[in-house]
């Protein structure tokens, strides 16, 4: 028997095209954010209060990660911001080279935030890296507060953490203080925000933050 | 299911490898997979059987060698291995820990027949 020793990453090609996105958002003094969550956590109705508070102040970018539609790309242009809306037929998460051809089409130079809303889903999306400066997981309190623990690996990646509909806290079966400390006990240096997109609760901090975070950037 | 991504991943990787001049048949390819990879080892040994049918390597098999999660605990110097979701030391309960394995996704060797020939 012949053995060639390898000892390669086998997303090493991911990550190469990952730095390469991450070098020329930074080149262009663009903060990025990969926002992750599982379907319906509410990704894309945060992102339109987002752009309804931030637009004007920030110049925003958007790049929409679905299985199928364009149903997200729709609600966001009509902020009247540039977005491009990847569809991966199929494809559970979005990779690199996909978000590489998806800034291509977009003027960098005009940007001072990307926001990349990836395809619905808490496993997959937590492997690829795509050249954000970081990783923001929406979780949901009608998720329950036990989502941490079974999908620990998009918690431990993520820096931020938005737990979102806490208008909906007293209708459902989720402990608010319960949820927040199993994700710090996998990842305690989170910071978390509570948001409800139906009230507006926590939108207001959380755009600061962001708004801060671009601007030092 | 990204699993079927991370199996053409390895099937490049494995492309690339071989020198073109190299005729010998794969027999097995050695991937390093840890407890945090995100893949499930049984997924990737079925998308890989499904994209190698056709083609020149079917008759390699993945060679699967799973890694535990392992931490060393900077506060009490204990390096543990972890089973569950919690980051923390599973001695003295500290969350100041460095995480030494468990995240592999790599192709680590190649094992090929000695029927080949290889010319210049």
């Amino acid at each position: 028997m012949n053995i060639i020793t390898i000892e390669r990453k086998v997303l090493e090609k991911n990550d190469e095209i990952a730095q390469l996105n991450r070098s020329a958002l930074k080149q262009h003094g663009v903060f990025s954010i990969n926002l992750v969550s599982s379907p319906g956590s509410g990704k894309t109705s945060i992102l339109e209060q987002t752009l309804g508070i931030l637009r004007g102040r920030l110049r925003i970018g958007v790049i929409e990660g679905d299985v199928q539609t364009d149903f997200d790309a729709q609600r966001v242009a009509r902020y009247q911001v540039p977005v491009i809306q990847i569809v991966t037929n199929g494809g559970c998460h979005l990779e690199a080279r996909l978000v590489q051809d998806a800034m291509a089409q977009m003027d960098l130079h005009q940007l001072d935030l990307l926001v990349i809303e990836n395809v619905g889903n808490l496993v997959c999306p937590a492997n690829y890296d795509l050249g954000e400066a970081l990783k923001v997981v929406v979780v949901s309190t009608t998720e329950g507060d036990d989502k941490p623990l079974k999908y620990p690996g998009m918690f431990r990646h993520a820096s931020i953490l938005i737990i979102n509909k806490i208008d909906l806290l007293p209708y459902v079966n989720c402990n608010l203080e319960a949820l927040k400390q199993n994700a710090l006990n996998i990842n305690p240096s989170l910071r978390v925000f509570e948001t409800s997109c139906t009230t507006g609760a926590g939108i207001l901090e959380w755009c600061h933050w962001l708004k801060e975070q671009s601007a030092s950037s | 299911m990204h699993e079927l991504s991370i199996a053409q991943s390895i099937l490049d990787i494995v492309r690339e490898s071989i020198p073109e001049t190299c005729s010998a048949e794969v027999q097995s390819i050695k991937v390093r997979l840890g407890a945090l990879s995100g893949v499930v080892p049984e997924s990737l040994d079925f998308c890989f059987t499904a994209i190698t049918g056709d083609t020149s390597l079917r008759q390699a098999k993945l060679n699967i060698e799973r890694v535990e999660t392992q931490l060393h605990c900077a506060k009490c110097g204990e390096t543990s291995k972890i089973k569950g979701p919690f980051f923390l030391c599973p001695e003295c309960g500290s969350h100041d820990i460095k995480l030494i394995s468990g995240t592999e996704l790599q192709v680590v060797e190649i094992e090929m027949a000695e029927n080949g020939s290889e010319t210049q």
